[in-house]
């Protein structure tokens, strides 16, 4: 008789080869991802603002409340950039440090846009997964309130209801986080359509798994890659959506401040000769909303290469 | 198809009842009262503005009033801050003009973006093709309220070629920034959708049997390829047409058209609660028929949608 057979390894180690790994779904995502420059260039770029948003302060030599008497009264002529005084941003239409307004408006920009992106998450794919799974009435139903949600003009009800009830950041991810999952529920419903009748959900429910457990343990985990893909790009439209609000004197209030506030300061202050206001707010806008972009498309083409 | 479309506008017409009380109960859910001022009104007074306004019946008698008059009269009262003026006023005033340019900016946004978006598709690979890519990818970061400040920089400070704002009954010049500044990223947007559902349409196989048999090219593409191509941009149009109007306050705010738009933040800033809910609901009564047409629009083209 032939020697025992050893396992697969032993075979390979035999013959001198190295044992092929295998490779998840997650390491040639992450493969596809860094291939592209793009992308790995979004993401750096994407670092980099975070850490001026953490840790930007640390080395403004004036806090982002401190107004600079001593340039008041003639900003346009001494208020622009400079390293000798410690603006390095210059300062804005009051005299206060613009390179510390910008790192305190890029936290709350940055934290819109990421709230808004884990409500949609979390709300847009239970809503999208029950509806999708469990079908029928439940499903139209569902739907339904997301069309008619969909079809009335937003921007317009979440203004009322922040004049209503009083300005404010909570208020602010309220009204965000009423719209930013409508689009996830969408597309995880017709994600999860495609899912349920799968072989492994029908064993599943052969196997009498009750259904909150099928949609939790089974739908959702497989739902991942497409969430994940969406929620990135969903952060700078939410960031898009406050910064409009902003714009228009209707988000963020003084002192505290946002992306979109510190635009509308700079482009109001256009005719004072003063473009240091809005160069910079709007250079940290447009970068950071370039590798938001970036990094989605290079998440969309790793994790869904259908979808082209 | 007539069942499709009986059973759309049974969607719309709850979508804008919705909205209309929506907007009245939360109007009164809000604190204070548009009559509040410093030194405080003195309580007669106060009694009989609210008797004027109507304010001091039930909830939901005014509630009636106030559906009932908009809906079959489009009365939607008057305003709390401007004393001789009807709500109706207003966006009769503002309205025409924002109307105006936002036409503009939607036709302005499909005729480009489309013509760039199908020649793109046609010259697939071209400098043509990379400069439409290009300009959609940039313009996903170049928003109406990053665009207008940079239009009025270049436009009207440095070049001093058009003016900055204003609206002078609409006269050409003061037209151009608005629908620039309004249109670029829908028109990205509409490039991009039209170029990838022309290169799909262009490799399908009824194409290669047209060329094949020797059609000009002009002509496969003008009545083969188009059509089925430009469905995915027809779908686009509902959202397109929402974002523009929803921009549209921020271009009437910065141009200063006096359009539409700055009413509405005007009287959010103030808490002129008539006008606001006026706004919002004609704007939403304008979303839902649009969306309405598209959907009917797009099922008539495609045979494919199901009723």
């Amino acid at each position: 008789m032939v020697a025992q057979l050893g396992t697969a390894e032993d075979n390979v180690e035999a013959a001198g080869m190295e044992p092929v790994r295998g490779r998840s779904l997650w390491s040639d995502a992450r493969q596809r991802f860094f291939a592209n420059k793009a992308a790995t260039g979004g993401l750096v770029v994407l670092v980099l603002v975070v850490l001026f948003a953490l840790f930007g302060q640390t080395v403004a030599q004036w806090s982002n409340e401190e107004i600079d008497w001593s340039l008041l009264g003639n900003i346009p002529q001494a208020g622009g950039p400079s390293i000798a005084n410690g603006h390095y941003f210059g300062v804005d239409e009051t005299g206060r440090d613009l390179y510390a307004r910008v790192v305190q408006g890029s936290r709350i920009s940055l934290m819109v846009g990421i709230v808004g992106a884990l409500i949609s998450v979390v709300v847009g794919t239970l809503w999208g997964a029950v509806a999708g799974y469990v079908g029928g009435k439940t499903d139209t139903v569902m739907m339904r309130i997301v069309d008619l949600m969909m079809s009335i003009p937003y921007m317009f009800v979440l203004i009322l209801l922040l004049v209503v009830f009083e300005r404010s950041l909570v208020m602010l991810f309220i009204g965000i986080g009423l719209i930013s999952w409508l689009d996830m529920a969408r597309i995880v419903r017709g994600q999860t359509l495609s899912l349920k009748n799968k072989e492994f959900v029908e064993a599943a429910i052969a196997t009498g798994v009750r259904t909150p457990t099928i949609i939790f343990r089974h739908i959702v985990p497989n739902l991942l890659g497409v969430v994940i893909v969406y929620a990135t790009l969903l952060v700078p439209s939410m960031i898009i959506f406050e910064s409009f609000i902003s714009f228009l004197g209707l988000g963020v209030q003084e002192p505290s401040t946002s992306w979109g506030a510190l635009i509308n300061m700079g482009a109001s202050n256009l005719r004072n000769e003063t473009p240091w206001m809005l160069g910079f707010p709007l250079a940290v806008f447009v970068i950071s909303l370039f590798a938001f972009f970036f990094v989605g498309d290079g998440l969309r083409d790793a994790l869904d290469p259908k979808d082209r | 198809m007539y069942s499709f479309i009986a059973r759309r506008i049974a969607i719309a017409i709850p979508t804008i009842l919705l909205l209309i009380v929506f907007s009245f109960l939360l109007m009164e859910a809000a604190p204070g009262s548009p009559f509040a001022t410093e030194r405080g009104v003195p309580p007669e007074v106060l009694a009989n503005l609210e008797k004027k306004y109507g304010l001091d019946r039930p909830l939901i008698e005014r509630m009636g009033i106030y559906v009932w008059n908009v809906v079959t009269q489009f009365d939607f009262g008057p305003s709390f801050k401007f004393k001789d003026r009807t709500v109706n006023d207003l966006i009769a005033q503002g309205f025409p003009v924002t109307l105006t340019y936002g036409i503009w900016s939607f036709v302005v946004a499909v005729a480009v973006g489309g013509t760039l978006g199908v020649l793109a598709a046609i010259y697939h690979n071209s400098w043509l093709d990379y400069l439409a890519v290009g300009i959609s990818i940039g313009a996903q970061v170049l928003p109406n309220f990053v665009m207008a400040p940079i239009l009025v920089l270049i436009f009207t400070l440095w070049l001093g070629w058009l003016p900055g704002g204003g609206w002078r009954g609409g006269q050409w010049e003061y037209l151009i920034l608005p629908v620039i500044a309004l249109s670029t990223s829908y028109m990205a947007s509409i490039a991009r959708i039209t170029r990838s559902s022309m290169l799909e349409v262009l490799n399908a196989g009824f194409i290669r049997t047209a060329r094949a048999k020797g059609l000009p090219m002009r002509r496969v593409i003008l009545r083969h390829a188009m059509k089925p191509a430009l469905l995915p941009v027809i779908s686009y149009l509902g959202p397109a047409f929402v974002g523009m109007i929803t921009g549209s306050v921020l271009i009437d705010v910065f141009f200063s058209t006096g359009g539409i738009g700055q009413f509405f933040v005007n009287s959010a800033l103030s808490r002129d609660y008539s006008v606001i809910m006026g706004i919002t609901i004609l704007i939403g009564t304008l979303t839902v028929t649009f969306n309405l047409v598209v959907d009917i629009l797009y099922a008539w083209i495609d045979p494919k949608i199901r009723y």
